[in-house]
C-alpha cells in the first residue's frame, strides 16, 4: 500500500541514508570465525580475484529458505536447487527472459544474483519455448503422473541405500562365483549414488515449477492490466487449490486425533512429553490397536515430513520421531474436547475464492472474459504442482536423503573419524568422498586411517567458526541495488520488490509500523512470539501471534494456536503465505525486520489485508 | 409514516422519484434494504404543487418570466430574485405544514432536532433535470417552524438565474415544474465524505475511491477542502492507495444545534488519516453494497458519527447521505488495457518478453 504525504508533515527523517548495501568483500567476519571461507566449497565463495565482476552485481540473502548458517555439506542444497532451476530454464525449456540463479555463500547465508537473458536471446528462445513448454502444457497431467513415478523410484532407489560396517572379510562364496569387488565398492559408489539421486530429486523439483509459475505469472500479468493495482493476494486466492497433498500430513493428524476421540484414547494422547512410550500405552488399551493401524497407514508416506523446511541435514521429520506428530495431535484432541471446529473452512475457502474469480471476472467485457477465462483455467490446473512438489521433493526425498546422510557420518563417526554423530555436515561432500576413501583403504590394508587423527581437531575448529557465524544476522543485500527490480521471479517468491529494497536500505529505525506484504487477508492483535527455528515451536501458546525470520508449511498445526504471521522474507506465493491463506490465519510477509523488532510479549496488532504490523506497546 | 405530503424514509413506501425526487428515492430505497441512513423523510411534490398551485402562483411566475432575453443576464437575476420572493413570501399551505411538523417531531420527540434540509429534485420524470449542487440545501435546521421555511426556501432555489438559465439551455420547459425536498437528521459527524465505485481517473471499475475529511463532508463536496484520498479494490475492499491531505478547518454542526461551525483541527488530528484502515473498508463496503443494488457505479455520500460505536462483527458503522448513479464513465466506454491475448504457451512467452516493464 503507498501512502504519499501532499503536504509534508512531521516525520522522522534517518540520519544518512544509504544508497547501497555493503560489498562482500569489505565485510568483517564475526569474531572466532575469521577464517570461515576456508571451510565451504571454492565454488559457492566470493573469489578475490572476482571483486569486479561480483561487487557489479546485485545480490540477495535466501534467509526464506537458509534462514540460518549452513554447515559446510549442507551448500549441496543452494548449489543444486539453484542448478536445477538453471537447467530448465536455459537447456530444456529455454524460458525466453529467465536464466538460473547465481548462489554464493557468504559468513554461512545464501545469496542469489538472477542471471538475466539479453532481449535479443530472449525473444531467439521464444519458438523453442514455444514447442518445448507448449509440449508440456498440452500434456500436463500425463507427464505429471510419469513424474510421479520418477520421484518415488528415486525415494526408494534412495530409501535401499545401506550405509554399515564393512565385513571381517568378502564373503567365501563371492570366491566361487568370482564376484572380485568388495564391500567398500559398494560404500563407495553408495556415497556417488546417495549425491546423484540427490541431485536427480532438484531436478523433479524444477521440472514443472517454472512452467507452473509461469503460468500464473500470465494470469497475474494480465490481472495487473485489467484491474491496475489488484492486490497480488487477489490473484492468488483465485487459483488457490483446497485439496492439496502438501496439507496432508497435517489432514491426517486431525483425523488421528478425532478417531482417539472416539476410540475413547484421547486421555493417552494428552500425556505431557509424548514420544514411543505414549504409542505403547496406546497398544495397549481397547481399542488401541485400531487406532496403531491408522497411525501407521498416515505414516507412510505423509510423516515424511518435517517442521523445518527440508534443507537443512538435522531438521527434524515426524516419521522418526513420533514426539512431533503426537504432540500435535496431543493439541488437535485438546481443541475437539473444547468443542473447537479443527478442519480447515474448505468450503467457505472454495466460496470465497469463487467470489473473488467471479467479481472479477464480472468487470470486464466479453472479449478480455474470454482470455481471463483461458488464463485462470490453465493457472488453476499447474498450480496444484506448485503446492505439492514441496511434499515430494523438500518433505519426502531431502528427508530420506538426510537419514541416509547422517547414517554415514554415525559410520564414521563409530570409526574414530569424529566425535559428533553427525560431524561429517562439517565436511563439504567432496571431503568427505575422501574421508570415506581413507576408511575404506585402511579397512582394505588393515591399518588405521588418517583421518580419526586429522578430522576430530578441524571439525571441532568448524564448529566454533559455525557459532560463531550465526552469533550474526545476515545483511538482507549485498551490493548497489537496480534502479527497479524488474526480475519477477524475485518478486512474486522472495518479495524482493523496489520498495522492499529501499525499506531495507533506510535500516527503518524503530518509531512506526513495519511494513510487509499482505499475504493472508484479516486483522488480529495479541502478544508476540518470536520463534527462531522449528525447535522453539512448543514455546508457542494459544493467541499468540507468531512472529518469525520465515516460516515452513510444516509448522502448519501450530497455526490452529496462533491468530496471526508475520515473517521477515517472503513473497505472496511464498509457502507460508500459500498456508496461511488455506488456513484462513492472516499474514504479513518480507517486513525485513519483524523478527528482531519485536519482543516476545509485546502486543502487535497484524493487518494482512494491508501489509502492515502496528507495534502496540 | 407516509401520507400525501410527507414520505418518511423508513416507511416502506414505493420511492417513486416523480413524488419524492432522485435524492429522497434513493435514500427510501436504502433504507428499505436495511443500509444504514439516518432518519427523515421527504416533503413530496405533491406539497410543492399545494403550494404553488393556490393562488395562482404558478401564472403569476409564468409572466414574470414570459420573454426573458437570457442574454440580458442583469435583467435574468432581477426577474429570478422576483420570482423567488413570490414562493417565499407566501405562507405554507397549512394541510402542509402540518404534516411536515408532525413528521419532524417523529426524528426528535422530546427535543428539536438539528436536520439537514436539502432539494430532491432531478431525474427524467422530472422536467427540473438538475446537476450536483443546482438547488439549495440548509445544515443545521432546528425547530419546526425553521425546518418548514428551509423547504420553502429550497422550493424557491428552482428558480435561481443559473437554474433557468440552464433549463433553457436544455430545452426543458418551465411549466409544470416541481420539486420534493428531503429532511434528515443531521449527523455529527467525525469524519465525512465521498465515494466513488469506478476510479474517475481511467474508468477502472475494479476500485472505489473514497475522498474523506474531518467534520461534515460539505467542504469535500464544494471542493472548498482538499481531502484525504484513498483507492480501494472492490472485490476485496483493501485500500490499495492512500494520499494524504492535512486539513487545518472542519465543519461541525454547531453546539447549539443552529447552523454550522467551521473551526481549527488541532494538531493531534492534523496529519493523521481521516480514516482509519478499517474505516476505509467500511466506507468502500457501503459504496460497493449501494452499487450492487443498482447494477452501475454509484457516488454516494457517506459520514460516520463522532460517538459512533463499531457495530459487532461488521466494523465501523458508516451511515449513507446520498447516492447517485456516476454518469461519466458509465456513459464512455473505457480504454482497453493491452493485455496479451488469448492463453497458454504462445501469451506465456509475449508475456514474459514484455516482462522488463514489470510493475514493482
Amino acid at each position: 500500500m503507498a501512502t504519499q504525504q501532499r503536504t509534508p508533515t512531521r516525520r522522522h527523517t534517518s540520519s544518512a541514508r544509504r544508497t547501497s548495501f555493503p560489498s562482500p568483500y569489505e565485510q568483517r567476519a564475526p569474531e572466532g570465525a575469521e577464517d570461515w571461507r576456508s571451510m565451504y566449497p571454492y565454488n559457492v565463495l566470493f573469489q578475490p580475484e572476482r571483486r569486479a565482476v561480483e561487487e557489479a552485481k546485485f545480490w540477495f540473502c535466501d534467509s526464506q529458505h537458509w534462514p540460518t548458517v549452513l554447515k559446510p555439506f549442507e551448500t549441496i542444497g543452494p548449489e543444486l536447487s539453484t542448478k536445477c532451476l538453471g537447467q530448465f530454464n536455459t537447456r530444456y525449456f529455454l524460458v525466453p527472459p529467465a536464466g538460473g540463479l547465481e548462489c554464493r555463500v557468504h559468513q554461512g547465508y545464501v545469496y542469489h544474483h538472477p542471471v538475466t537473458v539479453e532481449r535479443d536471446e530472449a525473444a531467439a528462445r521464444v519458438p523453442d519455448f514455444l514447442r518445448r513448454a507448449g509440449y508440456y502444457f498440452a500434456h500436463w497431467d500425463a507427464l505429471l503422473d510419469t513424474w510421479k513415478g520418477k520421484v518415488l523410484a528415486t525415494i526408494g532407489e534412495l530409501e535401499a541405500l545401506r550405509f554399515t560396517e564393512l565385513p571381517d572379510v568378502q564373503p567365501y562364496e563371492e570366491v566361487e562365483r568370482g564376484v572380485g569387488l568388495d564391500a567398500a565398492d559398494t560404500l563407495l559408489g553408495g556415497y556417488d549414488r546417495l549425491l546423484a539421486l540427490c541431485h536427480r530429486a532438484w531436478q523433479h523439483h524444477f521440472e514443472f515449477l517454472n512452467l507452473g509459475y509461469a503460468a500464473y505469472l500470465d494470469l497475474f500479468q494480465a490481472c495487473g492490466q485489467w484491474f491496475p493495482g489488484i492486490p497480488d493476494q487477489a490473484v492468488a486466492a483465485m487459483v488457490q487449490g483446497v485439496d492439496m497433498e502438501l496439507f496432508r500430513p497435517d489432514d491426517e493428524l486431525k483425523r488421528l486425533a478425532k478417531l482417539a476421540v472416539e476410540l475413547d484414547l484421547d486421555h493417552l494422547l494428552t500425556v505431557p512429553g509424548p514420544g514411543r512410550h505414549t504409542l505403547d500405552s496406546v497398544a495397549s488399551a481397547p481399542g488401541g490397536r485400531d487406532w496403531l493401524d491408522a497411525w501407521e497407514t498416515a505414516r507412510d508416506p505423509w510423516f515424511n515430513f518435517t517442521s523445518g523446511n527440508g534443507f537443512y541435514a538435522e531438521d527434524r521429520y515426524w516419521r522418526d520421531e513420533p514426539a512431533l506428530p503426537l504432540g500435535y495431535i496431543g493439541d488437535y484432541v485438546r481443541r475437539l474436547r473444547r468443542g473447537e471446529h479443527i478442519d480447515r473452512r474448505v468450503s467457505e475457502l472454495v466460496a470465497e475464492r469463487d467470489r473473488i474469480t467471479g467479481e472479477y471476472a464480472a468487470l470486464l467485457d466479453p472479449a478480455q472474459r474470454t482470455d481471463f477465462d483461458a488464463k485462470l483455467r490453465l493457472a488453476r490446473q499447474v498450480y496444484p504442482y506448485v503446492e505439492n512438489h514441496n511434499f515430494y521433493i523438500e518433505h519426502w526425498s531431502m528427508g530420506v536423503f538426510w537419514r541416509k546422510t547422517r547414517e554415514l557420518s554415525a559410520l564414521l563417526h563409530r570409526a574414530g573419524f569424529w566425535p559428533g554423530e553427525n560431524d561429517m555436515l562439517y565436511l563439504t561432500r567432496d571431503e568427505a568422498r575422501g574421508a570415506l576413501f581413507d576408511f575404506a583403504s585402511g579397512w582394505a590394508r588393515g591399518s588405521a586411517p588418517i583421518g580419526p587423527d586429522h578430522w576430530p581437531p578441524e571439525v571441532a575448529r568448524r564448529r566454533r567458526m559455525v557459532r560463531a557465524l550465526a552469533s550474526r544476522r545476515p545483511e538482507p543485500a549485498l551490493n548497489r541495488p537496480p534502479a527497479a527490480v524488474t526480475e519477477p521471479f524475485s518478486i512474486m517468491l522472495w518479495g524482493i520488490t523496489s520498495e522492499r529494497v529501499r525499506s531495507w536500505l533506510a535500516d527503518l529505525d524503530t518509531t512506526g509500523d513495519l511494513i510487509g506484504l499482505a499475504a493472508s487477508p484479516g486483522r488480529a492483535e495479541g502478544p508476540a512470539r518470536i520463534v527462531h527455528s522449528p525447535a522453539e515451536l512448543d514455546l508457542v501458546q494459544d493467541g499468540e501471534i507468531l512472529v518469525a525470520p520465515v516460516t515452513a508449511p510444516s509448522w502448519a498445526p501450530v497455526f490452529g494456536r496462533v491468530r496471526a504471521t508475520v515473517t521477515d522474507i517472503g513473497g505472496v506465493m511464498s509457502h507460508a503465505a500459500i498456508v496461511c491463506r488455506e488456513y484462513s490465519l492472516p499474514a504479513v510477509t518480507g517486513t525485513g525486520s519483524a523478527s528482531t523488532r519485536i519482543r516476545t510479549g509485546q502486543r502487535i496488532r497484524v493487518d494482512g489485508t494491508a501489509g502492515t504490523v502496528t507495534l502496540l506497546d | 409514516m407516509a401520507d400525501q405530503y410527507t414520505v418518511a424514509f423508513d416507511s416502506g413506501a414505493a420511492p417513486f422519484t416523480a413524488r419524492v425526487g432522485g435524492k429522497c428515492a434513493a435514500l427510501l430505497t436504502m433504507t428499505g434494504r436495511g443500509v444504514p441512513v439516518p432518519p427523515g423523510f421527504a416533503v413530496t411534490t405533491d406539497a410543492f404543487d399545494a403550494a404553488l398551485d393556490g393562488g395562482g402562483l404558478r401564472a403569476r411566475i409564468g409572466s414574470l418570466l414570459a420573454g426573458l432575453d437570457l442574454s440580458d443576464t442583469a435583467d435574468t437575476e432581477r426577474r429570478a430574485a422576483e420570482v423567488r420572493g413570490l414562493v417565499t413570501d407566501r405562507p405554507v399551505p397549512p394541510p402542509v405544514a402540518t404534516a411536515v411538523t408532525a413528521a419532524y417531531r417523529v426524528l426528535g420527540a422530546a427535543q428539536d432536532v438539528p436536520v439537514a434540509v436539502r432539494s430532491s429534485a432531478g431525474t427524467e420524470d422530472l422536467p427540473a433535470a438538475s446537476f450536483a449542487g443546482q438547488y439549495d440545501t440548509y445544515l443545521g435546521v432546528r425547530g419546526a417552524d425553521a425546518v418548514v421555511d428551509a423547504v420553502r426556501r429550497c422550493w424557491a432555489s428552482l428558480w435561481t438565474a443559473r437554474a433557468i438559465t440552464y433549463r433553457a439551455a436544455g430545452g426543458m420547459p418551465e411549466r409544470g415544474l416541481s420539486m420534493a425536498v428531503g429532511v434528515q437528521s443531521m449527523v455529527d459527524a467525525r469524519t465525512a465524505g465521498v465515494a466513488m465505485t469506478v476510479n474517475p481517473a481511467d474508468g477502472d471499475p475494479s476500485k472505489i475511491v473514497i475522498d474523506a475529511a474531518w467534520g461534515l463532508g460539505e467542504p469535500v463536496m464544494s471542493g472548498e477542502t482538499t481531502p484525504d484520498h484513498y483507492v480501494v479494490d472492490k472485490v476485496l475492499l483493501v485500500p490499495l492507495k492512500t494520499t494524504l491531505s492535512p486539513q487545518h478547518h472542519e465543519l461541525v454542526v454547531a453546539p447549539d444545534g443552529h447552523g454550522l461551525l467551521r473551526r481549527a483541527v488541532e494538531d493531534a488530528r492534523r496529519g493523521r488519516a481521516c480514516l482509519e484502515p478499517a474505516e476505509v473498508t467500511a466506507v468502500a463496503e457501503l459504496a460497493k453494497r449501494v452499487e450492487r443494488h443498482y447494477g452501475c457505479p454509484q457516488d454516494v455520500e457517506w459520514v460516520i458519527a463522532r460517538d459512533a460505536a463499531p457495530l459487532p462483527d461488521s466494523g465501523p458503522r458508516v451511515l449513507l447521505l446520498q447516492a447517485r448513479p456516476e454518469t461519466f464513465w458509465s456513459r464512455r466506454p473505457r480504454a482497453r488495457a493491452e493485455v496479451v491475448p488469448g492463453a497458454g504457451v504462445s501469451s506465456i512467452a509475449d508475456t514474459m518478453l514484455g516482462l522488463g516493464t514489470l510493475p514493482t
